[in-house]
Order: C-alpha cells, then sequence, then structure tokens
C-alpha cells in the first residue's frame, strides 16, 4: 500500500474538497512557503469557491492570497499572524468576512473542540515517507519542528502530507504520524530554505535595547523565580535576544540550572542550553538553522506540538509551567493592555501568535519595548485593539522606566528594593509624551475588517478598516 | 528677513530622522510635509516648521519635508540647518 498520489490536483479532488469548505495550513515554512499558493492555485483552477483558509499565519509570500480573495475563491481567513503587506489589504476592508485573529494555542483548542472544523488539510513538511509520517527535521526544506500543523493533522477531515523529500518507510523521528493522513504528494519544492530560517539571529548592539535588555535581566534576577527549576521564553526580536545574553551571564554566574527553555527557538537558546543553564528545550517551532541542527541532533531539544504548547483545552499545557516570558508590545495602555495586531496608523501587521498563552500562563509575563518608536509613544491612554488583556501582563520595561502592574505589589517592592527604576504606568507615559508631544487620536472606519478571539475561544476585540 | 538664495538641504531618510529641503520662491512660504506619524503629529510637525521659519526671519521660500518620525527638536535643527545652507554667503 502506498498513500502517493501522483499530483496534487489528484488529492485535492480525492479529498472530496467542495465550495464552502474550510481549508488549512501552517506557517512552518514562514516567509519561504511555496505551498499555500501552490494548493490555493490548484483550487482555483479546479473551479472551487467560497472557501475557508485556517491557517496558523500569513505571511507576505501569501499575497497571491489577495486574488483568490477577489475571486471569491476564499471568502474568509482564519490566522494566528498576518504580516504587514496582507495586513494592510485586508485593512481597507476588501473582504465581506472579517479575519478571525486566533492564538497558537487558542488555534488547536478550537480546532479539536470543533468550533473551527476543517475539511481538508494541506500539510507541507521537509520529509515524509509512502504512508504519510512526516517530520520537519530533514531534507532540503528542513525547518526543524512541526508543531503549528499537529493539530491539523489529527482533527481534520482528510489530511494531505506535500513533501519535497519522499524517504523509504518508516520515516524515524516523525513530528505526524500515519495513523491520520489520507495522501501523499510529491513537489519539486515546498519552500525557499533562505525564507524558511534566518541564517543567525543577532543580538541587539542599539544602546536604548541594550538598556531594556539589561533592566529585564533585571526584573528577571529579582523577580523571586530565577533558582534551579527556572523556565523561560523569549521572542527572536534583538532586544529580547540581548535580554537572554545578560540573564545567561547571571545564571552562569550565580550556577543556576534551569528546567527548559520554551516557544519558538533561536540560535540563542539552544546556545543557553549547551552552556548548562537549562535542561531541556520544548520547541514548537525553529526560528533559525542552529536550532533546526539542535533539535535534529540533540535529544534534550524536544519537539512539542501546539496543543502542549499552548492550548487551554486539554488538561495542561507547556506554558502552565512557564516562571517567565519576555514579550513585545506596539501599544500597551495605561490598563497594561498589549497590541501587537496592528501598527500605530491601524494597519495589521502581526497577531497574538503565543503572546497570549504565553502570558497568560507564565508567572511573570514581561513586555520589553522602548518607550517611543519614530516618534510614536509605547504606552497609550487605550491601545488601538486588545491583543492580550492588561491581566496578563505582570511588568513593562522600557529604557526610560519600568512599570509594575499594580496587581503585583509583592513584585513591586522587590524591585524597589532592588534599586531598579520603578514608576507608575501614567507617569512613564507623562515622561514619554514630554519628549514626544502627545498625538493625536486616531480616527477608526465603522466597517470590521477581523475579530481577535481570545485564547479560550471568547470574542476579544474587534479591528476596524483604516480610513484617512 | 534671510532670503534664501539657492536649494538647499538637511537631515536625511533614517527613521526618528527628518529630511528638509527648501529652495528660493518668488512670494510666501509654501511647506509641503510628508510624515509617517502624519495622523498623529502632522498639524504639530506644520506649526514647528513655520515658527522656526518665523524666527530665522525667512518670508519666502519653497519647503518640502520628508518626515521619518523625527522628535520637534530633531526637525527645529534639520530646518535651521536648511535655512543656513540656503542663504546668502
Amino acid at each position: 500500500m502506498s498513500k502517493v498520489v501522483k499530483s496534487l490536483k489528484e488529492a485535492i479532488r480525492n479529498a472530496g474538497l467542495k465550495d464552502g469548505m474550510t481549508v488549512s495550513f501552517h506557517h512552518h515554512l514562514r516567509n519561504g512557503d511555496y505551498v499555500l499558493n501552490m494548493v490555493m492555485d490548484e483550487i482555483a483552477d479546479l473551479g472551487i469557491k467560497d472557501l475557508t483558509v485556517n491557517a496558523s499565519s500569513i505571511f507576505d509570500v501569501h499575497a497571491p492570497i489577495l486574488n483568490h480573495i477577489e475571486n471569491n475563491v476564499v471568502t474568509q481567513i482564519l490566522c494566528n499572524y498576518m504580516a504587514s503587506g496582507v495586513g494592510r489589504a485586508i485593512s481597507t476592508g476588501i473582504m465581506e468576512k472579517p479575519v478571525q485573529f486566533r492564538t497558537h494555542g487558542g488555534r488547536p483548542s478550537d480546532i479539536a473542540l470543533g468550533r473551527t472544523p476543517i475539511d481538508v488539510a494541506f500539510i507541507a513538511v521537509p520529509a515524509a515517507d509512502n504512508m504519510g509520517n512526516a517530520s520537519g527535521k530533514f531534507g532540503p526544506s528542513a525547518c526543524g519542528s512541526l508543531g503549528y500543523a499537529v493539530a491539523d493533522a489529527m482533527f481534520a477531515k482528510k489530511v494531505i502530507v506535500i513533501t519535497d523529500n519522499l524517504m523509504p518507510y518508516p520515516l524515524p523521528d516523525w513530528a505526524i504520524s500515519e495513523t491520520y493522513v489520507d495522501y501523499v504528494v510529491t513537489v519539486d519544492a515546498i519552500g525557499d530554505p533562505k525564507g524558511i530560517v534566518s541564517g543567525t539571529t543577532k543580538i541587539t548592539r542599539d544602546p536604548v535595547g541594550l538598556v531594556m535588555a539589561s533592566y529585564a535581566a533585571q526584573v528577571i534576577k529579582h523577580s523571586g523565580l530565577l533558582k534551579d527549576g527556572f523556565s523561560f521564553q523569549t521572542g527572536a526580536g534583538g532586544a529580547s535576544l540581548a535580554a537572554a545574553s545578560f540573564l545567561k551571564e547571571i545564571m552562569l554566574k550565580e550556577k543556576i540550572r534551569g528546567s527548559f527553555g520554551l516557544g519558538g527557538i533561536t540560535g540563542y537558546m539552544v546556545e543557553m542550553l549547551e552552556a548548562g543553564c537549562f535542561e531541556k528545550l520544548m520547541d514548537v517551532q525553529c526560528f533559525d538553522l542552529k536550532a533546526v541542527e539542535s533539535i535534529r541532533s540533540n535529544p534534550n531539544h524536544i519537539e512539542i506540538n501546539a496543543l502542549q504548547y499552548a492550548s487551554p483545552a486539554f488538561k495542561s499545557a507547556v506554558v502552565d509551567s512557564l516562571d517567565v516570558v519576555i514579550l513585545g508590545a506596539t501599544e500597551i495602555d495605561t490598563d497594561f493592555n498589549v497590541n501587537v495586531h496592528t501598527d500605530s496608523n491601524g494597519y495589521i501587521m502581526g497577531g497574538s501568535g503565543g503572546h497570549s498563552d504565553a502570558a497568560a500562563g507564565s508567572k511573570l509575563c514581561m513586555i520589553i519595548a522602548p518607550m517611543f518608536r519614530a516618534r510614536l509613544p509605547i504606552v497609550r491612554d487605550r491601545v488601538h485593539c486588545v491583543s492580550t488583556p492588561g491581566q496578563d501582563i505582570d511588568v513593562l520595561v522600557t529604557q526610560g522606566g519600568i512599570a509594575v502592574n499594580p496587581k503585583n505589589a509583592e513584585l513591586t517592592e522587590r524591585l524597589k528594593a532592588a534599586g531598579l527604576p520603578i514608576l507608575d504606568i501614567r507617569a512613564l507615559k507623562e515622561k514619554t509624551e514630554a519628549i514626544t508631544g502627545t498625538p493625536d487620536p486616531l480616527r477608526k472606519g465603522d466597517r470590521a475588517v477581523a475579530q481577535i478571539v481570545s485564547r479560550y475561544g471568547e470574542p476579544l476585540d474587534t479591528i476596524y478598516n483604516v480610513v484617512d | 528677513m534671510t532670503e534664501i538664495v539657492k536649494r538647499a538641504s538637511a537631515g536625511t531618510m533614517e527613521s526618528s530622522d527628518v529630511y528638509v529641503e527648501i529652495e528660493p520662491a518668488e512670494t510666501g512660504l509654501t511647506v509641503e510635509l510628508q510624515s509617517v506619524v502624519q495622523k498623529q503629529f502632522g498639524a504639530s510637525i506644520e506649526a514647528v516648521v513655520q515658527e522656526v521659519l518665523q524666527e530665522c526671519g525667512v518670508e519666502k521660500a519653497r519647503i518640502l519635508i520628508r518626515d521619518r518620525g523625527a522628535l520637534d527638536c530633531v526637525i527645529r535643527a534639520r530646518v535651521e540647518a536648511a535655512v543656513l545652507r540656503g542663504k546668502e554667503g
């Protein structure tokens, strides 16, 4: 027996895809992905219309989806992140049905609970065998973890695995088991390796970023959480990596051995694992080549799926055991609500990803951001839209001082006692506006272009069209 | 009065900077502003530019502002530099 069919078209036909159904994709190939466009072109060729695309993220490489929207092949998008190119077009109000944004944990929850059923999952994989066992660790398009694709494989009615690297059965160390897979299709290339993983992720040299990073490391040091068994997540931004670098120095100097590092994993987290800062890395997505190499060869670098990473629908997720997470923000308001969905002009340029999940699960959630970017203050009276509710945010670190959410009285005292520059978030806002001036408020359109759904499946906020 | 006799510029298109170009005009002041923070700070940038021109005694010129999110102090400095480079001598 073999599940290999000779073309993508045949697989789509065999899967019984029809008008009005839902197709799904993952984003492990990031801005190097060929598969979403390839599949949607075939679907359009077959004359199938009115589809919902449930993609864990939409990158700018997926801009051809705008044509499929115009031709009514795609009439709704569900995703956890949308890059600025596609996001800008969506923000002008080109879709009848608003985009639904979820989180990396909320998406698999809603799939598993049947709130967002998938008819056909198209899963690009860097390696597969003829029965559909699949891995991200091997082949010319290796991306490491396949964590975001697993819920799709488990719960979609039909599952099509697409690979450019068919390996002999049985494939070792698979992330997706043959038990879920209906068809296997081979193509010339599933993606462009240059867009799939970055060569290196760099620590910032910007003095503002370094000041923020050093404050962030000091906050962690004095939080009471930095002891043996410590667990940590951080993003791939330059200042977050610099914070990790200062943290690493502290951990090595004080001989603190953490239990695990979590998240999208960069080479920097791999270095921390190898230096003995952590026992394990729990990896839902690899950001660079070093992370891919490590997940392939180091048994302490463990692949996890998005359900186990962050989903509230299951008995527990790794974020529930997380001590500290460092996250970013485009805006934060005086109630500590964070916006990571839109830019300061209201255009969609991102999404929660795992932001809300890690914020909710962690003991200490820290936002690290400059006081202002290109004159626009980070602290606002009200964020343009709420991506992560303020109740889950504990600390805001800027170069001009550290604001602690008033719910954390004990942490405030600890950080003050350590001599860190603590100030009220309103005072931080005033201090910033004394430099930048006070921005005029932005006018919102009256047409909903996106709904933000919380990690628990509840409506959280609405993004409206941008007007001039 | 400060007379603008030649086309001159100051600043860069880097983020948080502003690029200013000034050139002679027959009558009055024309300010053409493009800014990445137009919606939030357009009016205030326009006011600062007018203020600096007045302080410098410029009554006739065409000024082009390409703002990349510069603070007021930067805008002031760049406009002043453009004026000094564009005047006689």
